[in-house]
């Protein structure tokens, strides 16, 4: 697992390779608080187009952050999820809360969008 | 449940340390144990996401964290996969409550309380034997898809 950050505009892009579990979420959600609490971001951009797995420890994980964005007046969308992590994305009630696209692009346009609206 | 080897074509049993690095192995494991059945990927998926689940469980619910043995099997007759977990943790006092989607006990955790719910959604069958300071096994059960069909 790994994690990249990048601040571009009002978006926070956190991109993630590999596995999501219970053994690394504690690890991943101190490197995404610090990212974002270092920012002048106000929303979270997941790209988890290289995410190869992630079970509920990873929804409880989007779940946190979306708590955090929110206190800040933010959002946080996914981006670029394969089918079968959007399997437990569609089950997980995360998509109530949480957008998902399929592009990286269309994910920061509609951030953007939103703030500006 | 004594899973008996007799009934099936196949069985593995891993017992594992209640360590968090070893859920990858595990879901590996499924994986491997699935794979000679030329399952469908989203079959796949899923069995590896129950399988984590349980295990996750076992290591931070059953154990607390603490050290102990999680003992994964792995059954199969014909398509129909059947997969135990289990952990002598301090057991579940209320299965029923337990199962509720978004209940948990460790809510400080970040924790959704979605586990059981992933896997009674993932797999066909999800039967819970547990009881305080007992410890807590999990069977699951699903039939491949068939993918002529
Ligand atoms: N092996 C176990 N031993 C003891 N208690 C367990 C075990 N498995 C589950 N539980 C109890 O059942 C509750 C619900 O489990 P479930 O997996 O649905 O949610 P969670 O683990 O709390 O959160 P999540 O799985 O979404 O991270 C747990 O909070 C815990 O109290
Ligand atoms: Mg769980």
């Amino acid at each position: 697992m790994s994690l990249t950050s990048a601040e571009r505009g009002v978006n926070l892009v956190i991109s993630i390779t590999g596995d999501i579990d219970q053994h690394n979420t504690e690890e991943l959600r101190v490197k995404i608080d610090r990212a974002f609490e270092r920012s002048h971001c106000k929303h979270i951009i997941f790209d988890f187009s290289a995410v190869s797995f992630m079970d509920s420890s990873g929804i409880g994980l989007l779940i946190g952050r979306y708590k955090t964005a929110s206190a800040k007046g933010g959002t946080v969308a996914i981006a670029g999820m394969t089918n079968e992590l959007k399997r437990i994305y569609n089950i997980s009630g995360l998509k109530k809360i949480i957008k998902s696209f399929d592009t990286l692009e269309n994910a920061e346009d509609r951030a953007a969008s939103k703030l500006r609206a | 449940m004594e899973i008996t080897a007799d009934k099936f074509d196949n069985k593995i049993t891993i017992t594992m340390r209640a360590k968090s690095q070893n859920e990858s192995f595990a879901r590996v494991a499924a994986a491997a144990f699935v794979a000679p059945y030329d399952p469908l990927l989203n079959d796949l998926t899923d069995i590896k996401t129950a399988v984590s689940e349980a295990v996750t469980n076992a290591i931070i619910h059953g154990y607390e964290c603490n050290d102990g043995l999680v003992t994964l099997t792995f059954c199969s007759k014909d398509d129909e996969m059947l997969i135990s977990v289990s952990d002598d943790g301090v057991g579940i006092e209320d299965i029923e409550k337990a199962r509720e989607p978004m209940y948990t006990s460790k809510p400080e955790m970040e924790r959704s309380g979605m586990g059981f719910t992933v896997m009674e959604t993932f797999m066909d069958s999800v039967d819970v034997e547990s009881a305080p300071g007992r410890g807590t096994t999990v069977i699951m059960s699903k039939k491949l898809a068939n993918r002529a069909g």
